[in-house]
């Protein structure tokens, strides 16, 4: 079965401020798409608005999975659903050890409808899994044992986020910049596992600057943002004139989208990408 | 007791504790309501204590008269004459499980202790109503001569021994509630380690309250000779009360030369008790003293675990968490006392509070005029988790000498909206996500508990986060 997440008409706002003004995107499984474009155009806000972060009013439009409404989920109903953040900068979560955090995020996610306090998965099970995922991403063991990100390198945090991708298996993944503030056999290493275990097995939502992480992951569609819309969308040779040429074909060819890029970068409403 | 009555008062409360439940409890002698010279010299004569001790209660009496409440802390609402001071509740001391009233091991059942006692207990000694009812020592201990005996026993089994500690690290003199105790004390711990015996696993006392109006004023005295070893691990859970009730005990430990002495406390109290403590240790060259101190439930505790390093090389350090819930003020902290040379101290404090309650960090660290190259370091951390709830720090430092080195640091922090959201897009709830922030936040603590206790601490605090969020 083919499950599709839809994104219509999406205006989201933070404090009254319009960040979003008008998405529109449909993805379906096995799918990659890249999503692109200048700091502050909103594209993590668009991750952050899909996976259901508090913080933002949507004031119009929808968001859809296989024709469920997903702006009425909480965040972890959304999980439970089948999607899936990688975060930019991840939380860390001192004193919460990496294996019982996501024993009990698997539990939930394979489990939809588990009730608080219910069982979690058989621990010899699970174990044995993360550890198989662990070997898979070449990810040292001693890893399940840290505290959630806490004290992380940021390598290691964009690791981490990948193995819980491994883990959780959702049915849409969006990556927010996991390859930033790697070195590039870190890229290489990220982009190769998300590849693994992603491409083609779920619809995948690649935010990035760069063309690294896409070289595992050659996406069907390109999208660039601007201003908060979605301005152009086009194929894989899309994301490659970006990558060489950047955006000012775009900007030309937008100018309101620009105005509205600059108004947000002004408000700072969405704090400018590292 | 009627249970019409408990369940009236469970719904005017509110706050269901999943440990209250009760047993219906036969007293053998319950003296009077009230506190006066009358009831004191009763509970001596019931007890059939030496004079001393019945002179040292009287005293105390007078001293706790002359005394004022205590400025600081919380407010405190007690009418003293409207409490029992005294209930025995069974003719004798159990010596087996099987000597035991099936009603109150019906109690101790629910608390776990039969089971406890099938894993690793050696020694259990559980104080139910004023007496120990139950206690049990391993042979191998008695045989290398340790001690290990409710308090009262002690004074009669090893007069020389207690009269030449009791009192002497907590004076009556101390404070208001260390004289109330020191005038109407019953039952508590004695323990008694001789020198070079190492002791390699707790030893544990269960002990809850049971009666309306009943005041808790157990005693404990221990003594760790020099090179012994002992680790004493205390757990409580108790039932709710209609009317206000008090628990006010007194914890004395000496720890002779090259010791070490850790004692670990878990409480947790019904929401209508003063729980109001006072615990010191003494550490003398080279020994180490750890308190581990978990805090819950309660109206108000005031509780400082202190330690006095006295001679060169000592060491005191205090683990402790509080979790002030609605209506609850944990006004907890600690106190070292750096007194020789080369003393090293250490406090590591955790305090969570939610839906309006109320938790402060109290400490002192006081460097004496020739403590030279003393060592403290003080680190607390208050989690607050809305915004109805509060967290204060009150810390004191007095530093009579130049060459130390004291450092100290406090962090206040709200549960982030980020952090719940980043666990809740994994799938978990709010309320998991939460209960699994508090749990991380207090684990440098937990993990320092034996096994049962962490477990039980992890269980307590999810029964405190349960309904925390809406």
């Amino acid at each position: 079965m083919s499950h599709v997440l839809k994104i219509e008409n999406l205006h989201v706002s933070v404090e009254g401020k319009p960040i979003l003004r008008g998405v529109n995107l449909e993805m379906h499984h096995g799918q990659t798409h890249a999503l692109m474009g200048p700091n502050g155009s909103g594209k993590s806000t668009l991750g952050l608005v899909i996976a259901g972060h508090p913080g933002y009013e949507v004031t119009d439009g929808s968001i859809t999975l296989d024709g469920e409404d997903v702006l009425e989920m909480e965040a972890d109903g959304r999980a439970r659903a089948g999607i899936f953040m990688a975060f930019q900068r991840p939380v860390s979560v001192p004193g919460v050890k990496m294996a019982d955090f996501l024993r009990h995020a698997a539990t939930n996610v394979r489990r939809p409808d588990r009730k608080e306090g219910e069982e979690l998965i058989a621990m010899r099970e699970f174990r044995k899994e993360l550890k198989d995922k662990m070997t898979q991403l070449k990810m040292d063991p001693e890893f399940a044992r840290r505290y959630v990100n806490d004290g992380f390198s940021g390598g290691e945090m964009k690791r981490a986020e990948i193995l819980q991708l491994a883990m959780l298996q959702p049915k849409f993944a969006i990556l927010d910049e996991t390859d930033s503030g790697l070195d590039a056999d870190a890229v290489r290493l990220a982009s190769a596992s998300i590849a693994e275990i992603g491409h083609n097995k779920m619809g995948l939502l690649i935010i990035t600057h760069h063309d690294k992480l896409l070289e595992h992951n050659p996406p069907e569609f390109t999208h660039v943002m601007l201003g908060g819309r979605i301005v152009e969308t086009g194929g894989v040779e899309l994301a490659q004139e970006l990558h060489s040429q950047g955006y000012e074909r775009i900007r030309a060819a937008h100018p309101d989208a620009v105005r509205a890029n600059q108004e947000m970068l002004d408000d700072s409403a969405e704090p400018a990408a590292v | 007791m009627s249970t019409d009555l408990a369940a009236e008062t469970k719904e005017e409360i509110g706050e269901i504790n999943k440990y209250d439940f009760r047993t219906e409890s036969k007293a053998v002698f319950k003296a009077r309501k009230g506190l006066d010279r009358e009831i004191v010299g009763q509970i001596s004569e019931m007890k059939g204590e030496p004079d001393w001790m019945r002179k040292f209660r009287l005293d105390a009496l007078d001293i706790f008269n002359s005394k004022p409440m205590p400025k600081w802390g919380g407010g405190i609402d007690i009418d003293f004459q409207d409490i029992y001071y005294y209930l025995k509740p069974a003719e004798q001391q159990g010596k087996t499980w099987d000597d035991v009233p099936q009603e109150i091991k019906d109690t101790f059942d629910k608390l776990g202790i039969p089971e406890a006692e099938k894993k690793f207990l050696a020694g259990v000694k559980a104080q139910f109503e004023s007496e120990v009812v139950y206690g049990s020592l391993k042979e191998d201990l008695a045989e290398q001569g340790v001690v290990f005996l409710d308090t009262d026993s002690a004074v009669r089994d090893y007069p020389d021994l207690v009269k030449e500690h009791f009192g002497k690290v907590i004076p009556s003199q101390d404070n208001k509630f260390a004289a109330l105790n020191s005038a109407v004390w019953s039952g508590g711990s004695f323990i008694y380690v001789p020198p070079g015996v190492k002791i390699d696993f707790p030893l544990q006392a269960y002990f809850r309250i049971n009666a309306e109006n009943m005041g808790q004023f157990e005693r404990t005295l221990i003594i760790v000779d020099e090179g012994a070893e002992v680790h004493y691990v205390e757990g409580c859970t108790a039932p709710m009360y209609s009317s206000e009730s008090l628990h006010s005990a007194v914890v004395e430990v000496v720890c002779k030369k090259g010791s070490r002495c850790r004692y670990t406390t878990i409480q947790n109290w019904a929401n209508n008790i003063y729980n109001l403590v006072t615990k010191r240790a003494v550490a003398y060259q080279d020994a180490t003293m750890e308190w581990v101190d978990g805090n819950l439930g309660s109206k108000l505790t005031m509780k400082y675990p202190a330690v006095y390093m006295m001679e060169p090389g000592a060491r005191g350090e205090i683990l402790s968490i509080a979790f002030a819930s609605a209506g609850q003020h944990q006004d907890a902290g600690a106190k070292l006392v750096h007194a020789a040379p080369n003393t090293t101290g250490q406090i590591i404090s955790k305090s969570i509070s939610k839906n309006g309650g109320r938790g402060s960090y109290r400490g002192l660290v006081k460097v004496e005029k020739g403590a030279k190259d003393s060592k403290c370091n003080v680190v607390c951390d208050a989690l607050i988790l809305d915004k109805e709830s509060r967290s204060d720090t009150y810390p004191y430092i007095e530093i009579m000498e130049q060459d130390v080195s004291i450092g100290h640091e406090a962090s206040v922090s709200r549960i982030g909206e980020e952090q719940l959201f980043y666990l809740m897009s994994r799938g978990l709830s709010e309320a998991e996500a939460s209960t699994m922030i508090v749990n991380g936040f207090i684990e440098p603590l937990v993990k320092e508990l034996p096994m049962e206790y962490a477990v039980e601490m992890n269980r307590l605090i999810q029964l405190q986060m349960e309904g925390s969020v809406g």
